[in-house]
């Protein structure tokens, strides 16, 4: 494609937009912060809305992690591309010559490791605290870590999807809400399994082949969005 | 060229006569097919021996069922032809039939939760067709919704789309995990068809409302096709015309 | 770049109902700026924006020495820099930093490269305060840095000279007719006049 000696390669551009998103989200790193707020805000309400009693709180644990789990991704996604579509960014992205594809998992992986990746480390912290016995709780960061992965992607295609529609919360979520099911039912149920001491990695392949499904197909959906909604 | 025919079958005024003739060829046999299914289902089949008459709402139940996921395929598959080859009249069908499909899904759900109440004690027991189906709808109001999200109707043609076909991809991965889930909790679960056992006198009946409902959506996809056209046309001179006539 | 030819033919565009774009033709060679004027509304920039291949043209074709663009869209985009109506910089960060994060999308830049850019458009002064707390014409001239940082035959400049002052609006024509002496091409879409040498430039008027 570019024989230009000039143009940084494929590895390099990944380092420059994942060292890009990082430094911005640094300076502001607020909206950093509020998705996570909001996930330790709902994991709350249970114990006040249902019993403050740890047995019975153990029982509905991987239910509330994983749903508090979903809504506060949802959260995050509202920064993913707004900004970089609004000054024009991603116009700029689009009309580098580069793989837009390759740019746009690039700043999917950065927003994962800036909103997945610290809900996956908070996901044990809640789970302690819903009565999930401490034996379990890498069965739950396990669970969250690798069904934030699918989370990333699914709502990086919502996200794109909604690009161009102004105050698109309630509809992104009945966008990506339906797709993320499957991710829901198969961590809810690494966690239960993890819980009961019993051997829970078949629900982890589930969620590692829906990662890898979701790596290979959502990329080109987001870039086939994404160019859509420049037009 | 190969390709005329092809754009002569693109071409709109073609589409809204075409769409037009071919109303009454889906809709008589439609018409026909229900009303025989009906008396062949309602009256004629004899009474399940477990379900008694309970059974006889899986007429209407059935069909609607395999509609609302052959609405959504098409709605995908046109969606992507019309991404791939820029073809407005995929876009077109694409449109006129997520609204049928909508309904069919929610026909669905209703059926199924009234067969449920004799069947289960209940209306709703989160059997697990009935809950794919419900994930079903709301990808559907999904759609419907990311549609309506845009004013300039090409680009919610296109980009909604791509909605299409990623929710293509995902319905039998939700399916699939939650059938996973339900073979979990051993939840309540009713046998739809008496599978091999089912008599001829219960099966034909069924199998001529799948037809019926199957032409049937032919008929609305239509009568659908011809109003979006016209929708997306409004300002063409072959529009004022046919309306005026 | 003797063959840099940028051509468009019978370049109709619809907006819905609106039919923006025309049968639109131009053709301009290395070493030539056309100038698009028109009433707002005439469709600049839906132009530029057809030209650089984000809008896609329901008839005619564009084409770049000799090949349809939209044969290989990538590498078209690897020869044009495009500026929209606002410039395309992140509030948070420096304008080094901007510089540093978007024209090295395309091309391995030197601290010293950048330095020259910023020199140049008469930023270097204001390089490494954030964006956020530059003026709407400083902003303007950070992405003037961007478009000589990039080194690339074609240009697409919407608007250019919006919010600069009658030296900035200098500094654009400047740019410009460097730019074409090494032999590259420019399309600007522009209300004021282009202070651009008289012998490069050309003329579209687009109606409403």
């Amino acid at each position: 494609m570019s024989e230009d000696p000039q143009a940084p390669s494929a590895l390099a551009l990944a380092r420059l937009m994942l060292t890009r998103d990082l430094k911005l989200a640094s300076r502001k790193a607020s909206q950093l912060v509020q998705p996570l707020a909001f996930f330790a805000i709902v994991i709350t309400l249970f114990p006040l809305a249902v019993t403050p009693e740890l047995a019975k709180l153990r029982h509905i644990a991987p239910g509330v992690v994983w749903a508090a789990a979903l809504l506060s991704s949802l959260l995050a996604l509202e920064f993913l591309f707004r900004d970089d579509a609004q000054d024009g960014t991603l116009e700029q992205y689009a009309l580098s010559g580069r793989s837009l594809t390759g740019l746009l998992i690039a700043k999917t992986a950065a927003h994962w490791l800036l909103t997945g990746l610290p809900l996956a480390l908070m996901a044990p912290l809640a789970g302690a605290a819903l009565g999930i016995p401490n034996a379990a709780l890498p069965g739950v960061l396990a669970s969250v870590t690798i069904g934030t992965v699918t989370l990333s992607l699914i709502g990086a295609v919502g996200a794109a999807l909604t690009l161009g529609v102004r105050r698109a919360g309630a509809l992104l979520s009945l966008l990506t809400l339906p797709l993320e099911i499957p991710v829901l039912i198969f961590g809810a149920r690494a966690m239960k399994l993890a819980i009961a001491a019993r051997p829970y990695g078949a629900p982890l392949t589930l969620l590692a082949g829906l990662a890898v499904l979701g790596l290979t197909l959502a990329p080109l959906a987001v870039a086939a969005a994404v160019r859509i909604n420049l037009e | 060229m190969a390709w005329t025919w092809f754009h002569r079958l693109a071409s709109p005024p073609h589409i809204y006569r075409t769409a037009g003739r071919l109303t009454p060829w889906f809709a008589w046999p439609a018409a026909l097919l229900i009303v025989a299914g009906l008396i062949g289902g309602l009256y004629l089949a004899p009474p399940d021996y477990q379900q008694g008459d309970g059974y006889r709402i899986m007429y209407v139940h059935a069909p609607s069922a395999w509609l609302s996921l052959m609405v959504y395929t098409i709605v995908a598959v046109a969606g992507g032809i019309g991404l791939i080859w820029r073809m407005k009249v995929a876009h077109a069908v694409a449109a006129a039939s997520a609204p049928i499909g909508a309904s069919f899904t929610l026909a669905t759900l209703v059926t199924g939760s009234l067969w449920g109440k004799p069947m289960w004690g209940t209306y709703w027991a989160w059997d697990p067709r009935l809950t794919s189906e419900l994930i079903l709808f709301f990808m559907y109001l999904g759609y419907m919704g990311l549609r309506a999200a845009f004013e300039d109707v090409q680009r919610a043609d296109r980009i909604s789309a791509v909605l299409a076909v990623v929710g293509l991809v995902d319905v039998p991965i939700v399916h699939y995990s939650v059938v996973w889930w339900n073979s979990l909790h051993q939840g309540p679960s009713v046998m739809y068809l008496g599978k091999p056992t089912m008599p001829p006198s219960m099966l034909v009946p069924l199998l001529v409302m799948f037809l019926g409902f199957t032409l049937f959506f032919g008929a609305v996809l239509m009568m659908r096709l011809r109003g979006e056209v016209l929708l997306r046309e409004r300002t063409a001179t072959w529009v004022r015309e046919a309306i005026r006539t | 770049m003797s063959d840099s030819t940028l051509k468009g033919e019978n370049v109709h565009l619809w907006r819905g109902d609106r039919h923006v774009l025309r049968g639109v033709h131009f053709s301009i060679t290395g070493g030539h700026c056309l100038q698009l004027t028109g009433p707002n509304g005439a469709g600049k920039t839906t132009l530029l924006r057809t030209v650089c291949g984000l809008s896609y043209p329901e008839e005619g074709r564009i084409s770049w020495r000799g090949t349809d663009v939209r044969a290989d869209l990538p590498a078209f985009h690897a020869q044009l820099a495009y500026l929209g109506h606002e410039p395309p910089l992140k509030l948070e960060l420096t304008a080094r930093e901007n510089l540093h994060y978007w024209v090295g999308v395309r091309r391995r830049l030197s601290k010293a490269g950048i330095d020259e850019a910023l020199e140049r458009v008469g930023a270097a002064r204001w390089a490494d305060r954030p964006v956020r707390t530059l003026s709407a014409g400083q902003k303007r001239r950070a992405a003037l840095a961007g478009l000589t940082l990039m080194r690339v035959p074609l240009w697409l400049l919407d608007e250019p000279t919006t919010n600069l002052d009658t030296e900035g609006q200098r500094l654009v024509g400047r740019l410009i007719d460097e730019h074409l002496a090494e032999g590259g091409l420019a399309i600007a879409a522009v209300h004021h006049e282009l202070t651009v040498s008289a012998q490069g430039l050309r003329r579209l008027e687009l109606q409403l």
